[in-house]
């Protein structure tokens, strides 16, 4: 076991000494996530107030044949332009995002007390505009049933008659619940993390020591194979664990200072999300470790390796996105899972959400076992014969 | 003292060595010689314990290496062909890396790493990072590191591989040095006056096999060839030996 810690040692210092190896580490490993998640919330959350404290441009076609409803959109912040010559392009075009016409026999229908139709042109496949358009629609109603009301009490009649059953919404979401897609993704960012910090590592101990012809002869040494394996192994998870706490950690501190209120969601970046996190990411950074150098070692190169590890790291994007898309109760079995576990985990710990201390427990042991399972069998591999030898 | 009695390696199909026996002995230089292709890497690999033979033994001082391959490699000192040394790691530390990995305490490695730092003239790179060592520092290196727990045997896998003259003078030097002390030394080459100025026996190996394993007077005198090279030659069994 001795030689295990002197590989070990070894290894970590000789990689703190390159410099490339460390900016992974330290740097771009850590920062990747919460940049780019602080970006997407900024994005997010200014396109939405925006939109909603702004006037809403509307193109109108026929504003002249319904001068009473033009006149009540204005005053409800929305801001009147000219007729578009050809709407269907313009919106398709996204030109803008939805065109009122009113046709000219509105103010016949209207003045016979009809339903006066108008024409709401917009592309719901456009996300952005949902919003404009909901908007709208809702000015529209609200125009057309206090239209209606006044004509019901100008016929002498109760407007409320209308109303057989009133719904009262009792909305148990709170802001956390409610900003459930968006954190499904996160966890993913740490995993990429973890993956970053300990990739070059993970190809040296195979392929990039058999390229600069040092593995044959390291293993003429009188340590068996398994020994020298763990050290490598142990530096490199050291690696990746590094690059996660920091991670979490910047996370922690960048996400202090997210407007998220202002769309409705709140995160609980405290102590206990740093605690357990980490404590649940602990045996998950192990079993990346081990994934990277077993698939490491099947290149015949450094180059080949790093291919290898590229694809590896869009595996534990198919969970993420399962979660994302199809927000599920979380169930014990889903704890127990690798990769799964976590992400639920973390997820949920950042909503506020409780966890039980026998998930993060279940979560470590599992993925423990896990990263057990794939040293063990990286360790056969580097036992084979063909390991030192230049391919 | 290297005993092999009878060694098969194949490789799926391609038969590398078939039915290899030689001894080397302690104080001798035996030079293991042959063409390109002939088995010689595949031979030192069984016997640094790298590969397991198929069939046959391997005794390294009266050590099975199949039974105890950890302890055969604890009295071989090895310069394989691949000698590549870690780069963010100065000579000493390169030396010391593998004098932990014996089991050596830190006053002998440093004790030894200073001893071989003089014998082998490395003071200009003893504390520089390996990376941009020359073909011959980087050589210095990796045999200082092989010697560091002062083995019995040495086995070197074309030692002058890229040296330039000087360097394959000083080498030679110190093959007969380590001769002196007593050691067992082995290795392997294709060039002519290399195992003709060094080596007290010669193990001619052709196509997996050994064909000749006697002193290179006895060798000469036995092909009737004035000059080792024709002698060769005729051992091997045809001209486009050499050209392999």
């Amino acid at each position: 076991m001795k030689s295990t810690m002197v590989v070990f040692l070894k290894e970590v210092r000789e990689n703190l000494r390159d410099r490339r190896t460390v900016i992974n580490t330290l740097v771009t490993g850590p920062l990747m996530a919460p940049l780019i998640f602080v970006l997407l919330i900024n994005t997010l959350v200014t396109r939405e107030l925006d939109k909603a404290e702004k006037p809403l441009p509307l193109p109108v076609i026929g504003a002249e044949y319904a001068p009473n409803l033009v006149a009540a959109l204005a005053q409800a912040d929305v801001e009147i332009k000219p007729a578009p010559s050809d709407p269907e392009r313009a919106v398709r075009d996204q030109d803008v995002d939805v065109v009122l016409r009113i046709p000219a026999s509105f103010t016949q229908s209207w003045q016979n007390g009809e339903p006066a139709q108008v024409e709401m042109i917009y592309d719901a496949s456009q996300r952005d505009a949902g919003g404009t358009v909901a908007r709208l629609r809702a000015m529209l109603d609200h125009y057309s049933t206090r239209t209606g009301a006044l004509r019901l009490l100008s016929r002498g009649l109760s407007p409320s008659i209308l109303k057989a059953v009133t719904v009262a919404d009792r909305d148990q979401s709170t802001p956390q619940s409610r900003s459930g897609n968006l954190f499904a993704m996160l966890p993913y960012f740490f995993i990429l993390g973890g993956f970053i910090g300990g990739m070059a590592l993970a190809i040296d101990t195979t392929a990039g020591e058999r390229e600069r012809q040092s593995l044959e002869p390291l293993l003429a040494n009188p340590v068996p194979r398994w020994q020298l394996l763990a050290g490598k192994l142990s530096a490199t998870t050291t690696f990746a664990i590094t690059t996660v706490l920091l991670s979490i950690l910047a996370f922690s501190v960048v996400g202090h200072y997210l407007p998220t209120e202002k769309i409705g969601m709140s995160m609980q970046l405290g102590p206990r999300f740093l605690v357990c996190t980490m404590f649940v990411m602990l045996p998950l950074a192990a079993l990346l470790a081990g994934l990277q150098t077993l698939v490491a070692a099947f290149a015949k190169s450094y180059r080949e390796a790093q291919t290898y590890l590229s694809l590896l790291m869009f595996v534990p994007v198919i969970p993420t996105m399962m979660l994302s898309l199809m927000p599920v109760k979380a169930q014990m079995w889903m704890y127990a899972l690798p990769l799964m576990g976590q992400q639920v985990i973390i997820t949920r710990l950042m909503r506020g959400d409780p966890v039980p201390d026998s998930a993060l427990a279940l979560s470590f042991v599992c993925s423990a076992i896990a990263a057990l399972l794939v040293a063990a069998v990286t360790v056969r591999v580097y036992r084979s014969e063909r390991l030192a030898i230049s391919a | 003292m290297i005993e092999v009695r009878d060694l098969h390696k194949a490789f799926g199909k391609v038969v590398a060595v078939a039915g290899a026996s030689f001894v080397a002995r302690d104080g001798e230089i035996t030079g293991l010689l042959g063409p390109n292709g002939a088995g010689k890497t595949t031979t030192l690999r069984c016997l640094y314990t790298l590969m397991r033979p198929d069939r046959g033994s391997i005794r390294v001082d009266g050590i099975d290496a199949m039974v105890d391959p950890v302890a055969v490699r604890h009295r071989l000192g090895v310069l394989p062909d691949a000698r590549g040394l870690y780069k963010h790691l100065s000579a000493r530390e390169n030396i010391a890396y593998f004098g932990r990995l014996h089991g050596l305490d830190e006053a002998t490695i440093k004790q030894r790493t200073d001893a071989a730092i003089a014998t082998l003239d490395m003071h200009d790179i003893a504390d520089r990072y390996a990376e941009g060592y020359s073909q011959g520092q980087r050589v210095k290196t990796a045999i200082a590191r092989a010697l560091i727990h002062d083995p019995r045997n040495v086995i070197l896998d074309e030692p002058t591989n890229g040296l330039d003259v000087m360097a394959t003078r000083a080498m030679r030097e110190f093959l007969k040095r380590l001769k002196a002390e007593g050691r067992c030394v082995l290795f392997s080459s294709h060039i002519m006056q290399e195992v003709a100025a060094l080596c007290d026996r010669i193990v001619v190996i052709a196509k997996g096999r050994v064909v000749a394993d006697d002193t290179p007077l006895a060798l000469r005198e036995r092909t009737g060839e004035a000059n080792l090279e024709d002698a060769f030659v005729k051992l091997i069994g045809s001209e486009e030996g050499l050209a392999a």
